[in-house]
Parts: structure tokens; C-alpha cells; sequence
């Protein structure tokens, strides 16, 4: 299941956010924090993840101290579930 | 005498109780702060100031984020006669050592003598001092300055200050941009005050909703002291807050009926894509009269979009102005738009381009549309020059000449900056740009400074962290901006000289580059080009030319059928 979402999330990122199709992610790479994905883009994450997962993530937690890794993003995503 | 500390005093005895801000914070209610409470919290700074032995004059930074503290220390530092100065707050992705470093280069230019901060962020400040060396006699902690209290005018030195005075200063990002603050008089921003207020013919019913950061030319006079200081209500919320819920910004105008918005040009893209429906319910935009596109290059097609969004939440097209401004004229140059819809029209590319000639469109060539930036405000005189300083005519492109009785002192503690950026007393200000009748059209721009989201950017910052990444060296390197249609605004490239030519190598160097941009600086960077040996154009004297290594760049780009 976690390996799922963080496959779909991956795939999102690296083709939608960061435009480079063939970029790998660890799922423990941080992406908030390490300006991977910039503020520009929190709000399309999080649509993406409303749209695809039926998660909603409320404005306050778009930050690297609610998830800064896929692997933190998936348990957050499968918690609220 | 007409100082801002009379101005706030003269708004303490006709209206105490007239609400001067209402500050958002998500999750709570807003919170309205009046005149009076301006004024006896800044009293408590003014105190706190004293306390600690900083005397009128001496420069005091203020690295607080959005909020009541914030109000406080800038008026006290205002009624103190001291000269506020913000810097940016340390974002989430910067890297502490780079942020300690943009610090001790800022301090070592200006010389302030305070520094206000929150406890927590206390040991990165204290981190960038070096005591008993630098100029830095106070470390002032927010909780700990003293509270609000009375106002005891005659202990404020700030109404002693003569209009001539620097009374802030303004600071772009990145070690270079912190290095060359604009500094501006209390008479250069008063006028600017007036002059830009008749522009936008300022009146009754007026109110102010902004996200815009203070630290910035736009956020800071449109945002911040042009309503405090001429008495209309300001509703402000965090540009933090703003990226993550930007419909909060049309809740907003919607709630306290607001009439005027400035917005860099990528808020109107980024805006129209990102705001959903669910969360414009009952939203009326009829209120706002003039959201003025400004600080980054103006684009028509980013204004329909914007317009065709939000058109049903009762936006009307002839609320979207333009504005061209720039910090070392306090901040509005020109303003179109208010008195009669915003001028475009469209121009003979090649004839643009070739010839530097903007020729209205003929005989179904291709053509460029070009957004006016309306006429300069009064007491600013706008001239297009050539190289040798000469006036050109109507339609000739040429380089932006500005005069007017709003402008910096000097770019502080800076003489040889400042000498360089005047010509017989006319500021050069490094865009280019073409008048018809009157009207301003700006047209790209000489000086090598990226602009993303209406951030000033400097490339030889982000060239020298590429220099940092093992495999690339010093001066062999080149950072520019390529305007993405979709955002808005410009995405940074950076092509970088390696010697080794294995796939893998490179692939590490780019990703490398990428981080070390990414931490170091307030952008990030969208695509790293790996190249051999001997890519990268040079000038004579050796540096690397920026324009013509993009338009290298954007010729290999295209080659290769990949868009940019």
C-alpha cells in the first residue's frame, strides 16, 4: 500500500513538479527541506494528494515539520485515511 | 517639519481608535491594530531602544516575520529616529550557514548597531556576530523589549528628524543584493507617498489587502507605509501564508470590501491555476478598482487569465492596472490603468528585436504584445537614452532614465555604487523600454538580474555557489532567467564548464549544483546544463557573458527540439 502511494507521488513529482521525468527519489530524500519542491508548488501537491488519495491536507501542514519525505507523506496520507 | 514620526503622531490625535491594520493569521481571528496601539507599542520599542544605547540615526535590522512585533519594532525604531532596515526571514530550505553569511556580509556594509529577533531564532543571529568587532551593541529579543505603554512624545527623537534623513533602508536578496541597500529620506518618501496616491487617486473608502513581503520595495511603501502613513486600512497577511492558501487573498477583499492590490506578475497565473472553486463560495471581487501587476515584467496574457478566473466572483477587467517601480525611486516610477483601461498594443517582432524599433504590427508579420506601464507619476521625469546618454525618440528602445524628487540618497555606505548609477544626474536604471505619447513600455532589461516571482535576483550569487560543488570552477560558470509562459515568471538556468565528460559525473555535478543553489539562495533552480570545456562565452575581460551564453543556451535547446 505504502509502496503504491509512494509510486504515484514519485511519478507526480519528478514528471509534474521537478519536470525531470527520469530524476529517482529515495523516499527518504528530503524534498521541503532541501528546496526540491519550493513553496510555489505545496499547493499542487496538495491537491494532488486530495484528488488522489481523498487525504486533505489543511494549509497550516504544508511544511517540511508535517512531512518532508515520501516516506513521511505516505504515513501521513495512510493515517488520515 | 514633516517627518513620519509627526505624520504618526498628527494619526494619534485625530483618530486613536481608527483600525491602521488588521494582521491575518491563519486559524485565527484577524486581529485590528489601531493607531493608538501603533503608537504605545512602538513607545515600549522606543524605550527598549534607548535602554540599549541606540541613538537616532543608527541603522537597526529587523529579522521578525509577519505579525504584531513586527509593527512595533519598525514604528519604534521610526519614533526613535533610528532607520529601520528588514531583512528576509530564514526559510525552510536555506541553509543556516548561508543565511549566517548573508547576515555578517549585511552587517559589514551597514554597520547597525541593534538587531531585533524572536527567541528562537536567537542563536542563528548570535551565531553571525563576532562582539567587541562588529558594529552590533544590542541583540534585542522580542519578548523581551517592554510592552506597550503611553506615549511620551517628547522622549521621541524621531520628530526632531529632518526631511533630508535617511529613514530606511531597502535591501534586494543574496549577498550582493543585502550588500547595497537603497537608502531613502523621509522627504523622498513622503513625495513619493503623495505623488503615487494622486496616481491611484487615493480616497475615501480605500483599503488595502496585501501578502507581500515587507522586506521588498512593493510590499513596504505600496503595502505598508502608504496606507499606515496616509491613514487607509491596511488588511495584511504573510506571503508564507499566501503560497500555501491563496484564496485567502480574494476572502479577504471579499470580507473588508478591499479596493487595492499589488501583485507581482507570476501571483496572476499562479493565482487563477491554483485557487479552487470550493474555496471562493460568496466571494465578491466588485470591490476591488485597481490590483496593479508590478516588480517583474508585466504580461497581457497573465491578466486575461487572471481576468477570465475570477471575471465571475464579480472581478471587473478594468481593475487590473500595471505599475512600473523600482526601489531607488522609493517605488512607483509609472501607473497605467486607473483612469482608463491598461494600453497594450501589438508590435513588429523583428523590427523589436533587430533594429530595436517598436513598430505598431503590419502586413500579418509576427508580433509581439506589449502591456504599457502607464505614465510616470508627477515629480518623476522619465527619459529613454542610448548608450551615450542621448534622449531617442518615440518607439526607439532604449535604457530607462529616471529624475524625480523621490529619489535614494545613496545606496548606503556605498559611494562608489552610487556614483556609478547616475549619469548628470540622471539614475540609469538598468531596463530597457520604449514611450508612445507619454505612455511607458519596458522592453527586457541591460543589467544581469534574474527576477523570479517579483524576487530581485543576482546571478553572480547563485555562480559562486556553483563554485562551491567539486568538478566546477571558479568563473566557469553562468546563471540566467528564461521567462516560462505558463508560471508567469522566470525559471533560473545555470550552465556550468566540467571536465569530465562520463554521463554519471555530470548527472552528480547537476544535482549537486541544484542543491547548493536550492540551500543557498531564496530561488530554485529549474534545469542545470552539464557542458565540456570551452562552452561558456566570455567578455574580453574574461567574465562570463550572461545574455549571450542564454542565448547559446536557447539555440542548443531548440537544436535539440527540447522547449524553453
Amino acid at each position: 500500500m505504502s509502496e503504491e502511494i509512494i509510486a504515484k507521488l514519485s511519478r507526480y513529482i519528478t514528471s509534474d513538479i521537478l519536470k525531470q521525468p527520469n530524476r529517482k527519489i529515495d523516499p527518504d530524500e528530503p524534498l521541503l527541506s532541501s528546496g526540491l519542491i519550493d513553496s510555489f508548488h505545496l499547493v499542487d501537491l496538495a491537491l494532488f494528494v486530495e484528488d488522489n488519495f481523498g487525504v486533505h491536507i489543511d494549509d497550516a501542514e504544508l511544511s517540511a515539520s508535517t512531512f518532508d519525505t515520501l516516506n513521511q507523506l505516505a504515513a501521513f496520507i495512510q493515517q488520515r485515511k | 517639519m514633516t517627518n513620519f514620526s509627526t505624520v504618526l503622531q498628527r494619526h494619534y490625535f485625530e483618530h486613536p481608535d481608527q483600525v491602521a491594520i488588521y494582521l491575518m493569521h491563519p486559524g485565527q481571528p484577524d486581529r485590528p491594530v489601531t493607531y493608538a496601539e501603533i503608537i504605545a507599542g512602538a513607545s515600549g520599542y522606543v524605550e527598549t531602544y534607548r535602554a540599549h544605547g541606540i541613538a537616532p540615526g543608527d541603522v537597526v535590522i529587523l529579522i521578525l516575520q509577519h505579525g504584531i512585533d513586527m509593527v512595533y519594532a519598525y514604528f519604534g525604531a521610526i519614533l526613535h529616529g533610528a532607520i529601520p532596515s528588514i531583512m528576509p526571514f530564514l526559510t525552510e530550505k536555506l541553509l543556516p550557514d548561508r543565511y549566517r553569511a548573508d547576515l555578517q556580509a549585511l552587517i559589514a556594509v551597514t554597520q547597525p548597531t541593534a538587531i531585533v529577533t524572536y527567541r528562537e531564532f536567537e542563536p542563528e543571529v548570535r551565531a553571525a556576530l563576532k562582539p567587541g568587532q562588529d558594529s552590533v551593541k544590542a541583540l534585542i529579543i522580542s519578548d523581551q523589549a517592554k510592552g506597550p505603554q503611553p506615549p511620551t512624545f517628547e522622549r521621541f527623537a524621531g520628530l526632531l528628524r529632518k526631511p533630508e534623513e535617511i529613514v530606511l533602508l531597502q535591501h534586494s536578496s543574496g549577498t550582493t543584493g543585502l550588500q547595497k541597500g537603497v537608502a531613502l529620506s523621509h522627504r523622498a518618501v513622503l513625495n513619493q507617498l503623495e505623488s503615487y496616491g494622486r496616481a491611484i487617486r487615493l480616497g475615501p473608502g480605500d483599503v488595502f489587502v496585501s501578502w507581500l513581503p515587507l522586506y521588498h520595495d512593493m510590499g513596504l511603501i505600496a503595502c505598508w507605509l502608504m496606507p499606515i502613513l496616509m491613514g487607509y486600512p491596511l488588511v495584511l497577511m504573510s506571503p508564507f501564508d499566501w503560497v500555501r492558501a491563496p484564496y485567502r487573498l480574494f476572502q479577504a477583499v471579499s470580507n473588508y470590501r478591499g479596493t487595492l492590490s499589488w501583485l507581482p506578475n507570476f501571483a496572476y497565473n499562479f493565482c487563477a491555476q491554483k485557487v479552487r472553486d470550493r474555496d471562493l463560495e460568496g466571494v465578491d471581487l466588485s470591490s476591488w478598482r485597481a490590483v496593479s501587476n508590478c516588480s517583474e515584467p508585466m504580461r497581457w496574457e497573465s491578466h486575461q487569465l487572471f481576468y477570465e478566473r475570477f471575471a465571475r466572483y464579480g472581478l471587473r477587467y478594468e481593475a487590473l492596472t500595471t505599475c512600473y517601480a523600482m526601489a531607488e525611486n522609493v517605488f512607483a516610477v509609472t501607473q497605467g490603468g486607473i483612469d482608463a483601461p491598461v494600453v497594450f498594443e501589438d508590435v513588429d517582432r523583428e523590427s523589436l528585436q533587430v533594429e530595436k524599433i517598436a513598430r505598431p504590427a503590419f502586413g500579418g508579420r509576427p508580433s509581439v504584445r506589449m502591456l504599457g506601464a502607464g505614465k510616470p507619476i508627477e515629480g518623476t521625469l522619465v527619459r529613454i537614452v542610448d548608450e551615450k546618454g542621448r534622449t531617442l525618440p518615440d518607439r526607439h528602445v532604449g535604457e530607462i532614465a529616471l529624475k524625480s524628487n523621490c529619489m535614494l540618497t545613496e545606496y548606503y555606505h556605498r559611494p562608489d555604487a552610487t556614483a556609478k548609477a547616475f549619469l548628470d544626474g540622471w539614475y540609469l536604471t538598468g531596463d530597457y523600454g520604449y514611450m508612445v505619447d507619454g505612455e511607458l513600455f519596458i522592453n527586457g532589461r541591460k543589467k544581469d538580474l534574474i527576477i523570479v516571482g517579483g524576487k530581485n535576483i543576482y546571478p553572480q550569487d547563485l555562480e559562486m555557489l556553483a563554485y562551491e560543488v567539486p568538478g566546477v570552477h571558479p568563473g566557469r560558470a553562468s546563471a540566467f532567467g528564461i521567462f516560462n509562459e505558463v508560471t508567469g515568471t522566470e525559471d533560473v538556468v545555470m550552465v556550468v564548464e566540467v571536465d569530465t565528460d562520463i554521463p554519471e559525473e555530470r548527472e552528480k555535478i547537476a544535482e549537486a549544483v541544484r542543491l547548493a543553489v536550492n540551500r543557498g539562495s531564496a530561488v530554485v533552480l529549474r534545469y542545470v546544463h552539464v557542458v565540456g570545456k570551452h562552452w561558456l562565452v566570455k567578455t574580453s575581460s574574461g567574465k562570463t557573458a550572461r545574455s549571450a551564453n542564454r542565448e547559446k543556451f536557447l539555440k542548443e535547446m531548440q537544436e535539440k527540439g527540447q522547449a524553453f
